[in-house]
């Protein structure tokens, strides 16, 4: 019997082997390469310590990275969350087989991927042309320099980043408003409650933890994000729409300054840390709930 | 008294249940035009893909009158594309590229969720959560160190590097998806398994894979998302149009300095698209469904 136990888990082991391998070769040890890397000067000759950090926070350019980074990442999951939650209300109030239809219809933008529809809304915000402001010149306003000016191109870059995943939120929070039992709503309004009151007294507790995994899953996703930025805007106008990863790429592909943007995108890492720390403890008990 | 008290309770009961039914129609019609709003939103920019991709170059560069609307349609950028050597090319690398890569991770993910949820070995829960904790790792996070070892590796300007990258970014989703549908499968099966003298991996092509169906298809079209949209490994590490995939060919291709054919890169990803399309029209309620189960069941 124990003999048996023991191959059963030599057998397990070796089942897992492929993962571990990959998992050891293409994420572990570029990450600690990547810390090695960050310590190296320009051309990789010489062990220059911290100073690459040193470097980057002392510049400007990069003291604007960060701020845009979490602009970006913190707007964006905000406006996703509740044109998110709203759709997934209003979803649910719709009869089963239509919703059907009205789902697929709001899934497109995430269907289509990203790195393309991101080409359209690039077209759309053409200066001389562009669809949008055709339409303000129909209602007798002037163009607009969409990705010409700092704070409108921001502005356009978190416009399509919540475009493209608003509709993850609202197929997730959909599921989990399924998930609510319907007694609750049934006693809430046998004792009153409108329609205000049973969303904070009812749905909201019961949505908490998908609510928090969802928030911070997408923190990572959207504070890492690069397709989006790269391609409207390249990081311009005067860099005031660089996020880190399009930064570490222009540093560390582009002009081959390989360890400083190794130690721009190790930068993310703690953030990245905080919210993945969260996510875990946010799953594990979730699974807890459901296996009790 | 009671009795009026009762009365009272009644009619208060017929009011509200009428109030009731009005407020769930108002709600309805409510929902069904702020849906349509947003559909009318979100859709805003498929719309305008199509458009522009039917409009010739004379008509896009004459900007006069809508651009909203085509005006004298055709299907010639569809047809440069179609018979352009080159966006042929970039079509078949991305199709041998995905499918290695959905291969690949199915199988890793398979096995590995098999092992993690029916034979705990020493470190299978770190292992377990190791995995999800993969998943979390952007692939902006890694592409700079990725770049050098791929360099060593002569990989550089080559497909075949993505074809051992991308599965870094499908197989921990899928295993995690993967874990939580075998972990659903009661254990008596694999007992009464064992009992006819059915190996391991028997037990799991004859049992684990066929119950498991959806799951499988759920991670299966993950790792065809992942893999035909990403953009930033393909950005970095690939540079001559012999060796390039849709989502970095087309921009490099279709953009010349200045000069946008905005006409042929709207129709390129319309045809780029096509693929995940085809494959959400058809499997979306098994994809929604593992990926819900991904995230809130673990």
């Amino acid at each position: 019997m124990r003999k048996f136990a023991q191959r059963r888990s030599t057998t397990g082991f070796l089942l897992c082997l492929p993962l571990i391998l990959l998992v050891a070769g293409f994420v572990i040890y570029p990450a600690f390469y990547a810390i090695y890397l960050s310590m190296l000067n320009k051309k990789m000759t010489a062990f220059v310590g911290l100073s690459n950090f040193q470097f980057l926070l002392k510049r400007h350019t990069f003291q604007m990275v960060i701020f845009q980074s979490c602009l970006y990442a913190i707007t964006a999951v905000i406006l996703k969350v509740l044109i998110g939650f709203t759709l997934a209300n209003l979803m649910n109030n719709i009869p089963g087989k239509k919703q059907r239809i009205w789902r697929g219809l709001l899934l497109v933008p995430w269907v289509i991927p990203l790195a393309l529809s991101t080409l359209t809304w690039w077209w759309m915000f053409d200066p001389s042309y562009s669809a949008f402001n055709w339409v303000l010149n129909q209602f007798g306003f002037a163009n607009v320099p969409w990705l010409g000016v700092g704070w409108i191109a921001r502005f356009c870059t978190i416009t399509v980043n919540v475009w493209g995943g608003t509709p993850f939120f609202m197929i997730m929070y959909l599921a989990a408003l399924k998930s609510v039992p319907e007694q609750l709503y049934e006693a809430s309004s046998i004792d009153g409650a409108n329609a205000i009151q049973r969303l904070f007294f009812v749905t909201l507790p019961m949505m908490r933890n998908i609510i928090s995994i969802t928030i911070l899953f997408s923190l990572i996703v959207t504070f890492a994000e690069f397709d989006i930025v790269r391609i409207l805007t390249a990081g311009g106008p005067q860099d005031m729409t660089h996020v880190f990863a399009t930064y570490a790429f222009q540093v560390g592909i582009q002009s081959g300054d390989i360890p400083l943007g190794a130690a721009d995108s190790l930068f993310m890492f703690p953030i990245l840390a905080f919210a993945a720390f969260f996510v875990l403890r946010g799953v594990t008990k979730r699974t807890k709930e459901i296996a009790t | 008294m009671s009795a009026t008290i009762a009365e009272r309770r009644v009619k208060v009961a017929t009011q509200r249940r009428n109030s009731l039914h009005r407020q769930r129609l108002w709600a309805l019609w409510g929902s069904y035009i702020a849906l349509a709003v947003f559909v009318f939103m979100f859709l805003v920019p498929p719309f305008y893909t199509l458009m522009t991709s039917l409009k010739s170059s004379a008509e896009i560069s004459a900007q006069t009158g809508s651009p909203w609307i085509v005006h004298h349609p055709t299907l010639e950028n569809f047809w440069y594309l179609i018979t352009y050597p080159n966006f042929q090319r970039y079509y078949l690398n991305s199709a041998i590229v995905t499918i290695l890569t959905v291969a690949v991770s199915m199988v890793i993910s398979v096995l590995a969720a098999f092992g993690l949820s029916r034979m705990g070995f020493w470190g299978s829960q770190t292992l377990s959560t190791g995995v999800f904790l993969t998943y979390l790792v952007p692939p902006s996070l890694l592409f700079i160190p990725l770049f050098q070892i791929i360099g060593k590796l002569g990989l550089i300007n080559n497909f075949w590097c993505l074809v051992i990258l991308y599965p870094t970014l499908a197989v921990p989703f899928c295993t995690w998806i993967m874990i939580g549908y075998f972990s659903s499968i009661p254990k008596e099966l694999d007992e009464a398994a064992l009992i006819d003298g059915a190996g391991y991996l028997q037990m799991l092509w004859k049992i684990f894979i066929p119950v498991a169906m959806p799951g499988i298809i759920a991670a299966t079209i993950f790792a065809f998302t992942v893999s035909w949209g990403a953009f930033l490994y393909p950005l970095a590490y690939l540079y001559t149009s012999n060796q390039m995939v849709l989502t970095v060919g087309i921009i490099s291709d279709l953009i010349r300095g200045d000069v946008f054919q905005w006409g042929k890169i709207m129709a390129a990803c319309l045809l780029a698209s096509l693929p995940p399309i085809v494959i959400y029209a058809f499997l979306m309620d098994y994809y929604v469904a593992g990926l819900t189960a991904g995230a809130t069941k673990g």
